[in-house]
């Protein structure tokens, strides 16, 4: 489904690789999480995965459902059902969310042979989606993601992935800057898009969060590769343990 | 100055036109007086202060080069609002092609009538806000005007006008070098709105001369038409009363040389200005404003608001003073201009001027010149819009605080959709 295959990638502008031979591979219907020290690649991944400029992939593959992701322009992944729910989501004054959302699925569609949501069709899916969010019709008419709160920036990524449904998500700390009601907001959310057949990353440094969006596998990345992979205990020895332990295993 | 290079300068400006015919003493004598500005000064040159960025060689010589006319492929601006209209062929007042001149609570005329009858409050406007606006800056081109203009309209209005004076300047001629001269007096408590549209001409000069009395309103929206090749000086001259309105937007999309000047002066206590403009170039293209705000009453508000998108060594240039006089206490004074280059070869040429003499004044300026941010596009396009929408979507957020500026809705949103069309048109 979604398949990393000894993934190599640094950084444009320096001469650093950040990914050294990175290999994932998530089943239809999976939920993956990543953990690891900061500064392991984490981010990074989730960036070349999706297409940000500024990394030179060096080697390796990214593809889903057999259909290789790198060369492709961003929206050409988001339309073939990528989608990375962002860290830090992007403040842009003067456009409006709803343009934003309705562009985006349109654009998606469009992209994928499918007919066009009219203006009613498209309103009363976001109003129906928005609603579960918490997501009032204020934050709707702002421009994206200005003046939003942190737990309403996340949320915001949640219904876009919501709205744009896509095959493949990936979570960047999407629990970072969030209080414990939002993150429950926000994990419930992601529960109502898992379907058996949608796949999902969440990349995470803190166990809390895969208490409420439960993985399969939880990989261990550090220096730009999966170093260990196992069930969810794995985390929760992270957790007590911190990554000493694991560091050396390998080392 | 007074250098015999450029009086023979200004001859030829003078010369390029036919003079007037001879009207009502006041309107000769003002013509006259404003002939003699233009031999005083002189043409425009490189050296002078405010011409530094914009060459005004083609806008002095003697004749015009064949500009090619443009066929719309969209509807005309302002095309669904209701207006009152009035057509220029070429510069010359169609009135076959016109509505019919009137209106409740409206004085209109043609200039040619107006000099030639004895319109009290003309004689007051005509020719003196333009000379007034000469000093500290000289503004040959608008003394050019006042001289030499046969073609333009006397409006005045004492109520709240509800349909817009419409302006459609046409064009037929490839070689058309036009002079239009507007005069406009909004009396006390009177709302007026005036809405320009078209290129004109090959090389158009137009000015507006604006007197809005206390209580009242004047609002201007323009759009200078697409046509590539075409030159265009224009110049606004206002003076406002107490608690006044005064606004104005210029969208600009196209043009080989255009140089919007607008002069303002604040007369009256607690009276509001805002000047704003957006403006899209792709190549051959240079847009200058100009702008020059005199606060000279207290508690008055002024704003310039302006964008320039810049593409393939378009270049846009912003000169915008703020002169604060020493009893003008409580201004408020805010200014903006900045440029979105699309490409590296574009520039933006900025030039923010604060003079304040009073103590107790608000003033904010910013500018800035940049690309379309990196990360937005990411964002953008990581949810499957492709490049050049969120291109267009980037360009229409960077130009929304200018049309935010235009209080009319309808005619906002008319703005707006031609600026996608620019976009749209020059994405690739």
């Amino acid at each position: 489904m979604f398949e990393i295959k000894n993934l190599k990638a640094s950084l444009e502008d320096e001469d650093k690789q950040i990914l050294k031979g990175m290999n994932l591979s998530i089943g239809e219907g999976e939920v993956h999480a990543i953990m690891g020290p900061n500064g392991s690649g984490k981010s990074t991944m989730s960036y070349v995965a999706s297409g940000k400029s500024g990394y030179v992939v060096d080697a390796g593959s990214v593809e889903l459902d057999g259909v290789d992701l790198l060369e492709m322009e961003p929206d050409e992944r988001a339309a073939a059902g990528l989608f990375l729910a962002f860290q830090y989501p992007v403040e842009i004054p003067g456009v409006g969310n709803m343009t934003f959302l309705r562009t985006a699925v349109n654009s998606q569609r469009k992209a994928r042979g499918e007919e066009e949501l009219n203006a009613a069709q498209f309103l009363k899916l976001v109003r129906e989606k928005a609603k579960a969010l918490k997501i009032d019709a204020d934050m709707l008419k702002r421009p994206v993601n200005v003046g939003f709160s942190g737990g309403e920036k996340k949320r915001n990524e949640i219904l876009q992935m919501a709205m744009l449904e896509p095959k493949m998500c990936i979570l960047d700390e999407t629990d970072s800057g969030l209080d414990v009601d939002a993150m429950k907001l926000v994990s419930e959310g992601v529960n109502a898009l898992r379907d058996g057949k949608r796949s999902f990353l969440v990349i995470t440094h803190y166990q809390r969060l895969l208490d409420h969006i439960k993985p399969d596998v939880v990989h261990i990345m550090a220096d730009g590769k999966i170093i260990k992979s196992g069930g969810p205990e794995l985390a929760l020895e992270v957790e007590n343990n911190g990554y000493a332990d694991l560091l050396n295993e390998v080392a | 100055m007074g250098e015999p290079k450029q009086e023979s300068a200004a001859e030829t400006l003078l010369g390029r036109h036919a003079s007037p015919p001879a009207a009502s003493n006041w309107a000769d004598s003002a013509r006259q007086a404003a002939r003699g500005r233009v031999l005083s000064m002189g043409a425009a040159g490189r050296r002078d202060e405010y011409w530094r960025y914009t060459n005004p060689t083609e806008l002095n010589a003697e004749n015009t080069a064949d500009v090619g006319i443009l066929e719309l492929d969209e509807s005309p601006v302002f095309d669904g609002v209701e207006k009152l209209l009035i057509t220029f062929v070429d510069g010359v007042f169609s009135p076959e092609q016109s509505d019919d001149l009137s209106g409740e609570s409206l004085e209109i005329s043609t200039l040619e009538d107006a000099m030639n009858s004895d319109i009290h409050w003309a004689s007051d406007v005509f020719g003196q806000l333009e000379a007034n606006g000469q000093t500290p800056v000289q503004r040959p081109f608008a003394a050019l005007n006042t001289a030499m203009a046969e073609q333009g309209f006397v409006i005045r209005a004492t109520g709240k006008i509800s349909k817009p004076v419409a302006f459609r300047y046409l064009r037929e001629s490839a070689q058309s070098d036009v002079v239009i001269h507007h005069v406009v007096r909004v009396e006390s408590g009177a709302d007026l709105s005036i809405l320009e549209n078209g290129a004109g001409a090959a090389r158009l000069n137009t000015c507006i001369e604006v007197d809005v009395a206390d209580r009242g309103a004047f609002h201007h929206l323009r759009a200078q038409g697409r046509d590539h090749a075409r030159l265009a000086v224009t110049h606004m001259f206002a003076r406002l009363g107490e608690e006044s309105t005064f606004k104005s937007f210029t969208l600009t999309v196209n043009g080989k040389l255009t140089r919007n000047e607008v002069v303002i002066d604040i007369n009256g206590n607690n009276a509001k200005a805002s000047v704003s403009g957006a403006s899209l170039g792709d190549g051959d293209f240079l847009h200058d404003d100009t702008i020059f705000i005199t606060h000279d009453a207290v508690d008055c508000e002024s704003r310039q608001v302006f964008k320039k998108v810049l593409k393939n060594g378009a270049t846009g240039v912003f000169q915008g003073k703020i002169l604060v006089q020493p009893d003008a206490q409580k201004t408020d004074g805010y200014q903006i201009s900045q440029g979105l280059l699309l490409n590296e070869d574009s520039n933006f040429l900025a030039k923010p001027e604060l003079e304040i003499y009073a103590d107790d004044v608000a003033c904010s300026h910013g500018s800035t010149c940049g690309a379309v941010d990196e990360n937005s596009m990411f964002y953008l396009m990581s949810r499957g819009v492709p490049r050049s929408e969120a291109q267009n979507m980037m360009i229409a957020a960077f130009l929304d605080e200018a049309i935010q500026e235009i209080e009319d809705e309808a005619l906002a949103d008319d703005i707006r959709s031609r600026l996608v069309g620019w976009a749209q048109r020059h994405s690739a």
